[in-house]
């Protein structure tokens, strides 16, 4: 076979987990939850400091407390930290008490310097600097396309505005960090991780040994959301401590630790124009942007980029464009991947002008989306999403809604790369008739394991129970990270290489010309004396690059509490060909639900005067909670002859813009900040003062005039730090 | 504010001197606030005369998944780090470590607690039930089979604990309707944004029907390539 078939059994239908029993009793053993013999309990010392140099660390004290047995530090000789919560050293010993016990008598000797946490303060021209031989605001980077001037010129309509968008903690629920047992000749790390192999080439690099003496598990992994791709400064220490000890050591984060250093999504701020025909054809855009990525943007991650640059004009093609973008830096931790990375900022602010301009020429939000949107299958999904939605009886005028509590509805467009890149997967047909399918990928949350069942079932002709599937090792054929919504449309077809090549294998062994279905067993019963090992990999034309989908949201604004409640999110989401049903469904749930987050609730807040994170807590830190769920009504759309697409990530991106849109909608005047809290619905609407000052508006404006002034590199196109 | 001499380096305060609080009590509120604290606090020394923990390790007894066990230690220890640390029952999660987010969720007595606000020594002479003491025999709950064929979990890490809250309810009110479902689960937190699917499988268990919102619509574009823009 060299295409995915025509009919089938188990792609594109709904089944369960294979993992989901040992989810729900408890018995899926973590990184957390793994207990080597001996093993020890690990901790991070962090600075509590924004801004400081380090002149001593004595860890005697710390070494000689009962019960510890390793004590090391992040980094050797005097050092500077940069933000609240940087690793300055470590501690393991034989209970968690003991270990919190010691951790206090860690003497860090100190000198604290001048900081900045706030995004603004950084770009004044005499604010401390985040590197001594660096600037705050970098270099900036430049597209151009067109005449801008030109453009707008010729616009019948222009629209202008700015926006703001805050930086978002990931906050998966297990924490960071890693099991090590450290041997002379192996170093075995359980790790949550979202890529065995990058973490298995993090601690190798790190520790200065062959990558083959670097074994990686994870079995499972409780979220990551693109923040768990490389070992972290808490994988490196934790194999140190392992090693000074002679036991394992199991160094998880705190949850406090997860708001400090182990990535974000970055801030942005945005003054953006958009001009326009009289007939709505997209004539001139210009942006000037920046965003703060924290101290330094990837951090100790093989996540890579993650600056705060984002993908603009966004999905639209506008044949004058202009778009200016800087990043600037703070004492805080640094961002990283996040799901999607710049895609949802982008999704906010370029949707926002959309209906702006479209009320401004008086046509119809989603008629000018479909005139414009350079992409078919998008054009589709808006078609089959206003019917669904019920657009054209729920659309009216901004502001129109009458009474307390306010209606609106938005809609907001996405894109995303996906795809499949090299994977390899190995098949085991065993005499007995049962079959093992090995590859080094992870499953993130995503149902991995089972696509691999589910694949492997399909083709040989087998239920899937009589599928065992290994994944999650190092020792099995290499993966990438799942990062780039990549990971089903590059074990798919690997999977589905191998077990191809093994069917034929076991045909020619055992001459049956077909050994699926009742031959099964008799063919199995000629493998002789070792089961049958089919390697496979994957390969072009069984996956396929770019999903596009729009999402429409309708929400109650009430005016007087300035709450904003969801009635109902409609999802569109262009799906290639559909693996399982049930999952794909469950990832769109998530993004929406994630989104809903990023709209109306979360940001990290820093503390001017002290630098730190001030809502490191579930308390203060808002996440979607059950109650703030609306109906979701999801469409998938199945394209099959595409191949695996991969759909985490898109049905994340428009979600935001769409509730954003529907806030406005409600109540005439636009939000153009994010989150949408209460006290910017009141602000908007005049019943409270203004959330900024006339002084922070000042300050804004000079820090656009600085970005204006930077000097720039031309670039083709942005990199939106797809992983 | 004329309280802020109250102060004794002169600082001005922000919020509500110590003074200005007793004031605004009531002299009578104070005095008899002050006799229940003397009485509480001679009860409390009568209490600890009798037994005193820590703070080193002492000896406790718990009674797990209908199993008696023997523990030393310390007071201060939670329940949650009692079980991941030192038992194998690494089933009940550490997510906040601060009751917030139900992932270390189990039952004393039957009733649902957070086990990071519970501390070892307090659930002696209680019946403390785990994930892992749900299923007997390694045949699923009725709840645990919804939860499986409704996906009401992504990654995991928050599912013994929502398994919990949902099988503590139904045992409650066996035909609960969504709105109690919800108010049931609302201790409890999801990153992956699972939520709609939990409430079908808790739904699910007690029988009720749930219709799915999510359609399936073919597309034929009549080509097989990736667009060129999207």
């Amino acid at each position: 076979m060299s295409e995915w078939p025509k009919e089938t059994k188990y792609l594109g239908k709904s089944a369960p987990r294979i993992d989901g029993p040992a989810k729900v009793t408890g018995a899926a053993k973590y990184a957390y939850d793994v207990q080597p013999s001996g093993w020890l309990w690990g901790a991070i010392l962090r600075s509590k400091w924004a801004a400081a140099k380090i002149t001593s660390i004595n860890l005697d004290k710390a070494r000689a407390a009962p019960g510890i047995k390793a004590a090391v530090l992040a980094r050797e000789g005097e050092r500077q930290v940069r933000y609240y919560g940087e690793e300055l050293a470590a501690i393991a010993g034989t209970s968690k008490e003991a270990v919190q016990d010691a951790l206090r008598l860690i003497e860090v000797q100190a000198t604290p310097v001048p900081f900045v946490v706030k995004e603004m303060d950084a770009t004044k021209p005499d604010a401390p600097k985040i590197f001594e031989d660096g600037q705050n605001v970098g270099e900036a980077q430049v597209r151009e396309n067109g005449n801008v001037a030109e453009g707008f010129a010729n616009s019948a309509a222009i629209v202008e505005n700015s926006f703001e968008t805050q930086v978002q903690l990931h906050h998966s629920l297990e924490t960071h960090g890693n099991m090590v047992a450290f041997t002379p000749e192996e170093i075995t790390v359980w790790a949550s991780t979202q890529g065995v192999f990058s973490v298995r080439d993090g601690i190798a690099d790190n520790m200065q040994v062959p990558q083959s003496k670097v074994r990686v598990i994870c079995d499972y992994m409780g979220g990551g959301f693109g923040s768990k791709l490389g070992p972290g400064v808490e994988g490196a220490l934790a194999t140190r401590l392992s090693q000074a000890a002679g036991a394992p050591v199991k160094l998880m984060l705190t949850r406090l630790d997860e708001s400090l250093a182990v990535g974000n999504r970055p801030s942005t701020f945005q003054k953006v124009k958009l001009g326009a025909s009289a007939d709505g054809t997209l004539l001139a855009y210009e942006l000037e942007s920046f965003g703060c990525p924290g101290f330094a943007a990837g951090g100790a991650t093989a996540a890579g980029g993650s600056g705060a640059t984002f993908p603009a004009p966004y999905i639209y093609k506008i044949p004058n464009t202009r778009v200016k973008q800087a990043s600037v830096a703070v004492n805080a931790g640094s961002s990283r991947a996040f799901r999607a990375p710049g895609h949802p900022t982008a999704s906010f602010s370029m949707e926002a002008m959309m209906d702006d301009l479209a009320v401004k020429l008086g046509i119809d939000p989603v008629e000018l989306r479909i005139k414009n949107d350079p992409f078919d299958v998008r054009r589709k999904e808006y078609e089959i999403g206003r019917e669904k939605f019920g657009w054209k009886e729920k659309y009216k005028k901004p502001g129109s809604s009458a009474g307390v509590v306010k209606v609106g509805v938005g809609c907001g467009g996405a894109t995303w790369g996906g795809g499949g890149r090299g994977t390899q997967a190995e098949v085991q047909i065993n005499r007995d008739g049962n079959v093992e399918v090995r590859c080094g990928t992870q499953d993130i949350g995503t149902g991995a394991r089972t696509v691999v069942a589910l694949v492997a079932a399909e083709v040989l002709g087998l239920t899937p129970d009589k599928i065992t599937v290994r994944i999650g090792d190092t020792r099995f054929p290499p993966s990438g990270g799942s990062g780039g919504s990549t990971t089903t449309a590059s074990i798919s077809p690997a999977v589905f290489d191998a077990c191809t090549n093994a069917l034929t294998e076991l045909q020619k062994v055992s001459g049956l010309p077909d050994a699926r279905g009742a031959n099964w067993a008799a063919a199995c019963k000629k493998i002789g004396m070792n089961p049958l090992v089919v390697a496979g990999k994957w390969r072009e034309g069984l996956s396929s690059t770019g999903a596009g989908g729009v999402q429409f949201a309708e929400v109650e604004v009430d005016t007087e509490t300035g709450f904003v409640t969801i009635r109902k999110i409609v999802a569109i989401q262009d799906c290639g060909l559909i693996v399982n049903k049930l999952t794909c469904e469950s990832q769109i749930n998530g993004g929406v639900i994630q989104g809903i987050g990023y709209a109306l609730y979360e940001g990290r807040v820093m503390d001017r005067a002290t630098g730190v994170v001030l809502n490191p807590n579930f308390e203060t830190y808002k996440l979607p909670n059950g109650a703030d769920v609306p109906p979701i009504e999801i469409v998938l759309l199945d394209m099959p002859e595409r191949g695996v697409i991969g759909v985490g990530e898109p049905c994340h991106i428009p979600t935001a813009a769409a509730i954003a849109n529907a806030v406005a909608n409600a109540l005439g005047v636009r939000i153009t900040s994010l989150p949408i809290t209460p006290d910017k619905v009141l602000a908007a609407l005049g019943k409270i003062p203004a959330t900024k000052t006339a002084a922070d508006l000042q300050l804004l404006n000079n820090a656009f005039a600085l970005v204006r002034s930077l000097p720039a590199t031309t670039v083709e196109e942005f990199d939106p730090a797809i992983v | 504010m004329s309280e802020s001499s109250d102060a004794p380096d002169g600082h001005e305060k922000g919020g509500l001197s110590r003074r200005t609080f007793l004031k605004a009590l009531g002299t009578t509120a104070v005095a008899s606030a002050a006799a229940q604290a003397t009485s509480i606090a001679q009860e409390l020394q009568k209490h600890n005369d009798e037994r005193v923990y820590g703070p080193g390790p002492a000896p406790i007894s718990l009674k797990i998944n209908g199993a008696t066990k023997k523990f030393e230690v310390e007071p201060r220890v939670t329940l949650l780090d009692l079980l991941r640390n030192r038992t194998d029952l690494t089933g009940t999660k550490e997510v906040c470590d601060r009751a917030t987010c139900g992932a270390c969720t189990v039952w004393l007595d039957g009733t649902p607690v957070y086990s990071c606000m519970t501390l070892a020594i307090e659930a002696q002479r209680r019946e403390i039930t785990t994930i892992e003491g749900l299923s007997k025999g390694g045949e699923l709950t009725a709840v645990q089979k919804a939860f499986v064929n409704c996906d009401g979990l992504q990654c995991g890490f928050c599912t013994p604990g929502f398994v919990m809250s949902v099988t503590a309810l139904l045992k409650e009110k066996p035909k609960p309707t969504e709105e109690e479902v919800r108010k049931a689960c609302s201790g409890n937190l999801c990153r992956c944004g699972t939520y709609p699917r939990v409430f079908a499988a808790a739904l699910e268990a007690a029988g009720v029907k749930t219709a799915s919102k999510v359609e399936v619509i073919r597309i034929d574009r009549g080509t097989k390539a990736p667009p060129t823009y999207v």
